[in-house]
């Protein structure tokens, strides 16, 4: 179906779709990674990170309004771990469904096929005469996205109280390393950060919600005073980084202090992340900063030696 | 710290001990509480050592993976006392309940218990097969989980069996279930 998703994009149809993150064969392994969602960044469709049950609920209730949204009309996946959060138990606080009718709103559909009398071609032949322009197009109206998601997230919140942004901040106000990570990951490294904080460690994390469009310019902003950041993929780009390395690289590159980078790859194919992991990425940051260098980038974390 | 309460079950494939941790996640739930109940997934057969979690927290919980220090043991199967590590990570106040024949004295020497600790033993098999038919021990081990630690009342607990085993089995089966939590919660003995 790999290219059938860039086809819904190319189209502009605002399907909504939740991804259950998962590993991706050979070896076979359906656990939770990233690896399936990572391998779609480039798809054309925006992508939603979530932590737990309740950001999954939420955010794909609210990407309808945003993949709908008359201004953009793009696909929009809303991503969970698969197993760690999609086969598990826990607390989620639901909505009435009258209200999320309301929020959601009417589908309005726009270049309807059966309008008989206003006949219409979708997924013509644009050959070299017109594809690159096209293309550019997709990439023009994914700079609006972030502004829908906000202005999405803002409605959100005034029926639940529940607060979105394109990412999360944690601790991030005076601290002098971060992790960034996404989904339940960042949950559990939170967990840890309490307990650095209580040594005096001014360790934050960011956890990205809207990985596609990317928002570097906001990114970068929440980084600029940091020292030391360590950015743990749930995928690898064999022979190059993982694919939130690049996305932190490149917001970072216009800061003109930039902060020392480390890439730790975890978790492939359900392999659990536990606190020990996150402690040691800590440890090495704080070490990082004393030292000034940054030995090797690129590490697995949890591995059986 | 968040009053938080992590529990790890021990149970073989075919014996409901996933759907046990989801009962007390839910149970759990009705208090207002904030819940985790997962398995560890593997080759899914019938009969294979198989792990399960729970964590019941007052605060919204936000570690994910497998509990590491479990306040509370459940051992749904006996003959794993020889087959897994089921002490490990065991905090010195750990509570074990087992499902077994034997007394819980017996139990206690057998998992080398500290002092500390509290060890509960149940006959939640024979108490099954009295009460259903099937030797299925998760409903009388919630009973005697119940009891041992106090985390759930019983009334809410016997709600929810009967709405989790409501959902796919007859009133008969229905009513053996409540009948093997109650017991379970009667029968069990510290030592």
């Amino acid at each position: 179906m790999w290219e059938m998703m860039y086809i819904a994009a190319g189209d502009r149809l605002p399907i909504v779709m939740p991804l259950v993150n998962r590993a991706l064969s050979a070896p076979l392994n359906i656990h939770g990674d990233h690896s399936d969602g990572m391998g779609a960044r480039d798809t054309g469709w925006i992508q939603f990170y979530s932590e737990n049950a309740q950001e999954a609920y939420d955010n794909t209730i609210q990407a309808f309004r945003v993949a709908e949204h008359l201004d953009i009309r793009v696909p929009a996946m809303v991503c969970l771990d698969g197993f760690i959060v999609s086969h598990s138990i826990e607390r989620v606080e639901y909505i009435d469904d009258d209200k999320v009718k309301k929020f959601v709103g009417k589908f309005k559909a726009v270049n309807p096929l059966l309008d008989l009398d206003k006949p219409k071609s979708y997924g013509p032949l644009i050959l070299t005469d017109l594809y690159h322009e096209y293309k550019r197009a997709q990439h023009e109206v994914m700079t609006k996205v972030a502004d829908v998601v906000l202005d999405v997230a803002a409605d959100f919140e005034k029926m639940t109280g529940r607060k979105y942004e394109l990412f999360e901040k944690y601790r991030m106000s005076d601290a002098e390393i971060a992790i960034v990570v996404m989904s339940s990951a960042a949950g559990t490294t939170k967990d840890i950060i309490d307990e650095y904080r209580k040594k005096g460690v001014k360790i934050g994390l960011i956890k990205p919600r809207l990985f596609r469009p990317f928002p570097f310019k906001e990114m970068a902003n929440a980084l600029k005073k940091v020292k030391a950041v360590a950015v743990l993929d749930r995928a690898d780009s064999f022979g190059g980084y993982g694919p939130l390395y690049y996305e932190i690289c490149g917001a970072v590159m216009s800061l003109e202090k930039k902060p020392l980078m480390i890439n730790k790859i975890f978790g492939l194919g359900g392999r659990d992340y536990l606190p020990d992991q996150a402690e040691q990425v800590i440890d090495e940051l704080v070490k990082i900063v004393k030292s000034g260098k940054v030995k090797t980038v690129k590490e697995y974390i949890g591995v059986k030696e | 710290m968040a009053k938080q309460i992590e529990l790890r079950w021990h149970g073989r494939g075919g014996q409901g001990t996933v759907t046990a941790a989801k009962v007390l996640a839910d149970a759990c739930l009705s208090g207002g509480r904030y819940v985790q109940a997962f398995p560890e997934y593997g080759p899914e057969r019938a009969g294979a050592p198989i792990r399960a979690f729970n964590r019941i927290s007052d605060h919204v919980i936000r570690m994910y993976g497998p509990v590491l220090h479990p306040k509370v043991v459940c051992i749904a199967d006996a003959t794993l006392m020889d087959a897994v590590n089921v002490t490990e990570g065991a905090p010195d106040d750990a509570i074990y309940v087992v499902n077994t024949s034997k007394d819980p004295e017996a139990v206690r020497a057998k998992l080398k218990a500290k002092k500390s600790q509290k060890v509960y033993a149940v006959d939640a098999t024979k108490i099954a097969l009295d009460s259903f038919g099937r030797p299925l021990p998760n409903s009388s081990m919630l009973g005697a989980i119940c009891r041992a630690t106090g985390i759930v009342e019983m009334p809410v607990l016997l709600e929810n069996v009967k709405k989790s085993f409501g959902k796919k089995f007859a009133q008969k089966i229905i009513d053996g279930n409540l009948n093997a939590t109650k017991r379970g919660y009667e029968e069990v003995k510290e030592g």
